[in-house]
């Protein structure tokens, strides 16, 4: 309570500024922004801060984009909201907007990426070669949405270079889109055109997908009673230990995937003949787990992405330590489904996951997959030492 | 400029006149009529298209209506993590503002449904656009930020990579919204004024795509809002959210019920209808039907029936009073948008953009077909005589001139 005082009596200060000089003194405006938290905390505050920041001048607009830094996913928001209403109320005065001031912004790198983006945005709506100004130099932007339009103009280009037979060049600028694409339908666009103009495509490497494994399984899941369950590799991961499993005594067992995307298909590595009714409907393991074990080399301490896809319940450990549990079944399967920050230290570090399936006997609920990548917060992957080319 | 002076002008006189927003899914009650209504029942290029506008993105939300404004969600780019609200001016179809903001929860989703797949709402003063993604934002009617919630901050395993699609309703000055898959799952209410959680209740972890919607009439002094799930039925203040009652008969998880001063018509072993009276602390069985289940599109009471679309594209009409089918017509296609009806007609769209106009009456007749030739998924909105509609990639008004 006492906090939202200072608050409100900051932005009553800023206020009163802004009615002696006629400009609003952005700076404790927009950290009531930046400042709201989850849980609604700081949403009064903002409310009052937001009402003073929309009514800045056109010219203060950059200004207040670059208050995005470090506002986190909800400050970006009430920024935002700011800076679009102040660009609808000037349109609609006829305003001239800073124009020069906004592309200066785009082209700082510095600046905070969804503030430059918005930036770009303003500049297009007012200027129908901002695209092709502007947009074809940013293919390797740190902001994604950037770079996302800057790989569909080289996309462009390097259609019509094929079409006019100018082979070479096309596939220099396929090249050039695929290694800057981070989202998966880009992704899929350029690799399946390099592919057609028989280039060799790695999406494992590119994505940063792990394809060796380890696995074991499978431990028994019946009535979905396993999730939370401690079986051995929980305890201590030894791999040339056995273990009592579902059905028999089990072994960790070498997996390599070649699927681009890096799925593992446990029903395929643990494949059995039928066996009557023991297991429903069809020759899959029902009310099972299943844990996968990768190693992966560091060369230094590094905060990565683990991003895993999988359809099925699942746990991620690294070096030990639980970073996420997920007991979803059969709510869909996408690359990058779930997300999580881990540290890599120096030298051999193991990642593990437990993956449990129930014993739904519908079509849609037999599938058992994963698939895991480590990369940057952009998506850009961070390879393994032993997948990394000499 | 002139010309638009007038139009808002004309706008808002013909609101004032009709009284008949669409402040949310299904409109009043979820009942998903409107007595004065009256839009021309065919269509097509040349004729009662009053306007048609282009919208960003895709959605499987409806449009609402409120003061003059027609206002539509989408969501859009690579991953739909850009979130839209979208103001239109009834009269011209001209765009009055537009917001867009960054997703701050999952945004996976199911191909055929959206990120926008929820319905705003609005309390005729305030709009409230719910996501997939578990924000929550509230504007004003002219589109200044009031305050945002990214609920998937404050809960971060609540959410579903199939998309979930339930509205928030708004309930005295709560609003209420209902978050239920496998994950954390939770109704919570919300200050409409400046978003602070008022309450927030555990719920069943399993799917579920239904709506939470308010009793039109309060019970011993309490706004009382109906939440369904496979696990039964729930009533609640929905100034604290304390459960008032508890009803263990399993509902479907697709169709919403819809309500009447008295009565609730619950998707549960077929249609249940329970009686609810201002006096009574717990809901009774009014009747129960075999022969009015409707899927997955809601139900829909006005003028003493109820009708349902069941998923073989079959419109049935009931009795309201005691639940016997009075008429079937097979309209074909299949319906996630809800059907609305104006006076006597229902306007039925199917998921490929082909509306069926039926007269209503001792029977059922088709009168129209109309086609919007884009696929349909948000059940339309009625007010100010017009038809609204939302299509992947447009929004029109079908209105005579």
């Amino acid at each position: 309570m006492k906090r939202c005082a200072v608050i409100l009596t900051l932005i009553a200060l800023a206020a009163t500024r802004a009615q002696a000089t006629g400009e609003i003194d952005t700076g404790p405006l927009l950290e009531t922004l930046r400042t709201v938290k989850a849980k609604g905390e700081g949403n009064r505050a903002a409310r009052e801060a937001w009402k003073q920041l929309a009514a800045a001048e056109a010219t203060q607009l950059t200004e207040i984009l670059a208050g995005m830094k470090d506002a986190g996913r909800l400050g970006e928001n009430w920024i935002r909201a700011v800076v679009e209403t102040i660009v609808q109320r000037e349109l609609q005065r006829g305003t001239e907007l800073p124009l020069d001031d906004l592309e200066s912004f785009l082209v700082d790198i510095q600046q905070p990426a969804r503030a430059r983006r918005l930036a770009y945005e303003i500049l297009a709506l007012l200027d129908d070669n901002a695209e092709a100004r502007l947009i074809s130099g940013l293919i390797n932007d740190p902001s994604l949405e950037l770079r996302r339009d800057a790989i569909t103009l080289a996309l462009h280009d390097a259609e019509q270079q094929e079409k006019a037979g100018k082979r070479e060049l096309a596939i220099e600028t396929y090249w050039r889109a695929f290694h800057a694409s981070r989202h998966l339908d880009q992704i899929k666009t350029t690799s399946q055109k390099l592919r057609a103009l028989k280039q060799s495509v790695n999406l494992p490497i590119h994505m940063g997908f792990l394809t060796r494994w380890k696995v074991i399984g499978s431990f028994d899941n019946t009535d979905e009673n396993g999730f939370d369950r401690a079986y051995p590799p929980e305890k201590k991961v030894d791999f040339t230990a056995s273990h009592e499993g579902k059905l028999e005594q089990v072994r960790w067992i070498d997996h390599i995937t070649t699927d681009d995307y890096g799925i593992v298909d446990l029903n395929v590595i643990f494949e059995r003949p039928k066996t009557g009714d023991s297991y429903g409907l069809t020759d899959k393991h029902k009310g099972a787990i299943a844990y996968a074990c990768a190693e992966y080399l560091s060369d230094q301490i590094r905060d990565v992405d683990l991003r895993l896809g999988s359809i099925n319940a699942n746990k991620i450990w690294l070096n030990g330590e639980l970073l996420t549990a997920n007991e979803v079944y059969h709510a869909g399967m996408e690359v990058d489904q779930y997300v999580v920050k881990g540290r890599m230290m120096p030298g051999k570090n193991t990642i593990m996951l437990k993956l449990a399936q129930n014993e739904r006997s519908e079509k849609w609920a037999q599938r058992w997959q994963f698939q895991l990548r480590v990369c940057d917060e952009l998506g850009t992957a961070v390879l393994s030492e032993a997948d990394r080319k000499p | 400029m002139k010309y638009k002076a007038n139009g808002t002008f004309l706008a808002m006189l013909a609101v004032i006149l009709c009284g008949a927003d669409w402040l949310q899914f299904r409109g009043r009650n979820g009942a998903g009529a409107s007595r004065d209504a009256a839009p021309p029942i065919k269509w097509d290029d040349s004729t009662n298209i009053a306007w048609r506008v282009e919208l960003p993105g895709r959605a499987a939300s409806s449009p609402i209506v409120v003061k003059g404004r027609v206002v539509v969600t989408s969501s859009s780019g690579a991953n739909q993590d850009r979130l839209h609200v979208l103001c239109f001016e009834v009269a011209s179809g001209d765009e009055i503002w537009s917001r867009q903001f960054w997703a701050t929860g999952r945004t996976f989703t199911h191909p055929f449904s959206a990120v926008a797949a929820p319905t705003p709402v609005s309390d005729g003063e305030r709009i409230f656009a719910f996501y997939s993604s578990n924000d929550l934002v509230c504007l004003d009617l002219n589109g200044n930020l009031q305050w945002y919630r990214g609920l998937t901050f404050d809960y971060p395993k609540s959410g579903s990579d199939v998309g979930l699609a339930s509205s928030p309703t708004v309930i005295g000055d709560t609003v209420v919204v209902q978050i239920e898959s496998q994950g954390d799952s939770f109704a919570a209410g919300f200050n409409t004024e400046n978003g602070e959680t008022r309450w927030r209740i555990p719920r069943h972890q399993g799917p579920n795509w239904t709506s939470p919607i308010g009793m039109p009439v309060t019970h011993q002094g309490r706004h009382v809002v109906i939440l369904q799930s496979s696990q039964g039925v729930t009533g609640h203040d929905a100034r604290n959210g304390k459960e008032l009652w508890h009803l263990e008969m399993p509902c479907a998880t697709t169709p919403s019920a819809a309500v009447s001063r008295n009565r609730i018509y619950l998707p549960s072993d077929g249609l249940t209808v329970l009686d609810y009276p201002p006096e009574a602390t717990t809901p009774s069985l009014y009747w129960q039907s075999n022969q009015l289940k409707p899927s997955p599109a809601s139900p829909l009471v006005a003028g003493g029936r109820v009708y349902t679309v069941n998923s073989a594209g079959v419109l049935r009409c009931g009795d309201a009073s005691d639940g016997s089918r009075l008429w079937q017509l097979r309209i074909g296609g299949r319906y996630w948008s809800t059907p609305v009806i104006a006076g006597s007609r229902i306007f039925c769209v199917n998921e490929d953009g082909v509306a069926k106009v039926v007269q209503l009456g001792d029977k059922g007749t088709i009168v129209a077909t109309n086609k919007f030739d884009e696929p349909i998924k948000g059940s339309p909105a009625l007010a100010d005589g017009a038809l609204y509609v939302r299509s992947d990639s447009y929004l029109w008004k079908i209105a005579r001139p």
